[in-house]
């Protein structure tokens, strides 16, 4: 049950952090500028924007999430299952950000998810 | 035309950005803290000892750098580019970290990994050639 709980943490809430960072940078529009002085100001407005924080904290659980569900489970179980982040990534991204999702992005993240397993499972 | 084509290079060069710092924050990391040791008593001396090594390791800091390096660089990306699009191409990274074990610390990579590897490279060129914008410009 407990493993149950953590795998959600880890999907969820690492996805929907990064989703919630995402929305932040969003609303600070697109970044023309790359001087290191405009990157810092860059910075500073990010840091204002309260769904960057609610990102930051909910990449934290989900990161504290996986440390525990590896203490309990073997890595080639864990990693396997969290490579589904790429897929509630891109339906997060369709639902929360309003992406237009192309029939070839969706083949590309599934094969992402393949190739992700793959790598895990040769860890041993 | 012109605008679409300057927007696929920067979105190209921070994608290199992140696959390639993310990874290497990693490996600078992982080698600092297996310098510094694991500790061997958990009374607040010893605690003490240990992050005092961790704050001398050169190794740390410059993970440290590349990690902070890493997630401007996410940040920017993200600015512009769909998350849709980022969260899968930096999946790239899984080849970065391949080559650096190989090349840098002799790490033997084997065929089940190579096979992911590929698999993955094929999965980002494929998200690579859809448009990294979906949604209006603000």
């Amino acid at each position: 049950m407990l493993e149950i709980v953590f795998l959600t943490l880890i999907i969820a809430a690492g996805t929907g952090g990064e989703l919630c960072v995402s929305h932040a940078m969003k609303a600070l529009g697109e970044v023309h500028d790359f001087r290191p002085t405009a990157l810092g100001r860059f910075v500073w407005r990010a840091a204002r924007v309260g769904w960057m924080w609610i990102g930051v904290g909910m990449m934290t659980v989900a990161f504290f999430s996986l440390l525990a569900m590896l203490s309990m489970e073997n890595v080639s179980f864990v990693v396997p299952v969290t490579a589904l982040s790429y897929a509630a990534g891109a339906i997060g991204a369709a639902l929360f950000l309003r992406e237009k999702i192309s029939k070839q992005r969706w083949l590309g993240v599934l094969v992402v998810c393949l190739g992700v397993t793959l790598v895990w499972l040769s860890r041993r | 035309m012109k605008d679409s084509r300057g927007l696929h290079f920067k979105t190209y060069i921070l994608l290199l950005f992140i696959a390639f710092f993310a990874p290497l924050g990693n490996v600078l990391l992982s080698k600092g803290m297996r310098a510094v040791g694991s500790a061997q008593d958990w009374a607040p001396q010893g605690l003490f000892h240990i992050l005092i090594r961790i704050l001398m390791s050169g190794y740390v800091w410059l993970g440290i750098a590349c990690l902070l390096a890493f997630f401007v660089a996410y940040m920017l990306v993200l600015t512009w580019a769909d998350y849709s699009y980022v969260q899968p191409a930096s999946a790239f990274s899984y080849a970065v970290v391949a080559v650096l074990g190989l090349f840098l610390l002799g790490e033997r990579v084997n065929l089940l990994r190579w096979s992911g590897i590929v698999v993955i490279c094929f999965g980002v060129f494929i998200v690579g050639h859809t448009h990294p914008r979906t949604t209006e410009k603000r």
